[in-house]
């Protein structure tokens, strides 16, 4: 693995990121709107319960994570999807750019690019809504690795679905996360849900990380087991989305998709 | 006094087989490139040469077979073996949205080329690009394009140059001077070029070696001037047309 054929994934997405800077407005604008609409709308829970409850920590906290893991998931699939719009496959993977140094290359664009929306959520929601991630004290560390790792492993296992499928299929990536999001209890605790449900949350790792941090909010102390649970699935989903995505690219060259990705489908 | 051994061919291709369903793409091909040599890859619509250059490229797994570039086993070593090559191809445009400049330094880094910078401004001025070197690429015309993809072709000096009618866009005056550089190319850096067009006057004079496809197999292999003799037509275009059409007969006839 070369690092320099990762840096020039990187530096590709850099010069469109600097030529449009379009592309970083959605990294920030619907984050902000999120934070905005459901600041007044804690604020205003906070206001009309009992004393003892804190729906900003709980319920805001929450939607800036889950934000936090849905941008991670786009910078990933979008760094991908440049390649998709722009036709640029065949220039790509008739290099000697292997698949580690692509996959390598999109992640950190992801990553990156993430990351100014996290600084944004944080500085709105802190300063409008005085929402304080010190609260949560040194857990939010793994609370935020574990969520970072499950975007990554979206948006590489979105990659692979739009490579196999074709760029029709990009309808079916942008709409995960909200998929997702009644099954992990962004919102409110698994036992709230059905039994098959709450079967499908224990194995998805964002569940672990909003039981924990309600449990932290509730004052019942770091879950350590549920964290350390959470963070090993996610670390498991980058495994079998890299090992995904992998498969996926050897079909596409076996069948020759990639050469002409265009069709769609090889018949 | 001891025997040189032979340069190692740029390229080695040995009983090359692709198959899609029942359709046999390419059948049983084999031929080398050997270090600045130009062979020229010519037939009909459908022949099978994109397929060939897909293979060789690595975007499509052959059905069986072998492809050696510089002597690394492409299905063994694709990254080293894909080092030793580049190409241009009408219908592989560069990213319109990166700059002439931005998509020879992406490209440039990703095929290890040493002393990029300056690599960069030496292309700009060979392809006649300096003017054009912060202009997206997708505002350039199909001509200025082409130029655009043939030096990020050149960019590694590869000892393998793949060039998928590499002149199909371009006025003919360019087109000469395009034909001319690949030629210095191939005679000063001994880079082995594997060509493909329709132009039969182009391919007559800029390659060393023809190979005829239909139908995926190779139907005529030799030097240029040679084949026009030996089949005793006019021009390679002749030649070629004539090739075409018996090629195409059984299948008629079949039908």
């Amino acid at each position: 693995m070369r690092a320099s054929r990762t840096a020039a994934v990187v530096l590709r997405q850099f010069y469109l990121l600097r030529g449009s800077p379009v592309r970083l407005l959605p990294m920030i604008a619907w984050v902000a709107i999120d934070i905005v609409l459901w600041g007044f709308i804690t604020r205003y829970l906070d206001t009309v319960t009992g004393p003892g409850l804190n729906f900003v920590g709980t319920l805001l906290g929450a939607v800036l994570l889950w934000d936090f893991l849905a941008r991670v998931m786009q910078g990933v699939t979008t760094a991908f999807f440049e390649d998709v719009w722009s036709r640029n496959f065949l220039n790509m993977f008739a290099s000697p750019l292997n698949i580690s140094e692509y996959l390598s290359g999109l992640v950190i664009t992801g990553v990156t690019t993430s990351l100014f929306g996290l600084a944004a959520m944080l500085i709105l929601a802190t300063l409008a809504f005085g929402l304080s991630f010190l609260a949560y004290g040194v857990a939010i560390v793994p609370f935020v690795l574990a969520l970072f790792l499950t975007g990554i492993a979206l948006g590489i296992l979105g990659s692979a679905i739009v490579l196999r499928f074709g760029p029709a299929s990009e309808w079916l990536i942008w709409p995960i996360p909200s998929v997702l999001s009644p099954f992990v209890g962004v919102f409110y605790p698994l036992s709230t849900l059905p039994g098959w449900m709450q079967a499908v949350a224990h194995g998805l790792a964002p569940s672990y990380v909003f039981e924990g941090m309600r449990s932290i909010v509730a004052g019942k102390g770091v879950p350590v087991t549920d964290l350390a649970l959470g963070a090993g699935l996610a670390l498991a989903y980058v495994v079998l989305a890299c090992l995904a995505f992998a498969r996926v690219y050897r079909y596409a060259i076996r069948t020759g998709l990639i050469a002409r990705y265009s069709a769609e489908s090889v018949s | 006094m001891t025997e040189a051994s032979p340069p190692t061919a740029a390229l080695s291709v040995i009983g090359l087989r692709r198959s899609f369903g029942n359709l046999m793409a390419v059948d049983d091909v084999s031929f080398e490139v050997r270090p600045g040599e130009i062979v020229g890859l010519v037939g009909p619509n459908g022949a099978g040469k994109t397929t060939i250059i897909n293979m060789i490229l690595g975007v499509l797994e052959p059905t069986s077979g072998t492809i050696r570039i510089a002597g690394v086993d492409l299905a063994r070593g694709r990254s080293q073996a894909l080092a030793h090559t580049n190409f241009a191809a009408a219908h592989a445009p560069l990213p319109g949205n990166l700059t002439v400049e931005q998509n020879l330094r992406v490209f440039g880094m990703i095929y290890g080329v040493s002393r990029l910078r300056r690599r960069i401004e030496t292309l700009l001025g060979e392809y006649d690009l300096l003017r054009h070197r912060r202009t997206k690429c997708g505002v350039l015309s199909s001509g200025e394009q082409t130029r655009v993809t043939l030096a990020k072709a050149m960019l590694n000096k590869p000892g393998l140059l793949l060039l998928d009618e590499p002149t199909a866009s371009i006025d003919p005056a360019t087109a000469r001077d395009i034909r001319a550089r690949i030629a210095a190319f191939a005679a000063e850096d001994r880079g082995g070029v594997l060509w493909t067009s329709h132009n039969m006057y182009e391919v007559a004079e800029v390659c060393h070696r023809v190979l005829f496809l239909a139908h995926g197999k190779v139907l005529l292999e030799g030097e240029p001037a040679r084949l026009i003799q030996e089949h005793g037509a006019d021009t390679l275009e002749d030649l070629f047309v004539s090739v075409a059409h018996e090629s195409l007969q059984p299948e008629t006839e079949a039908n």
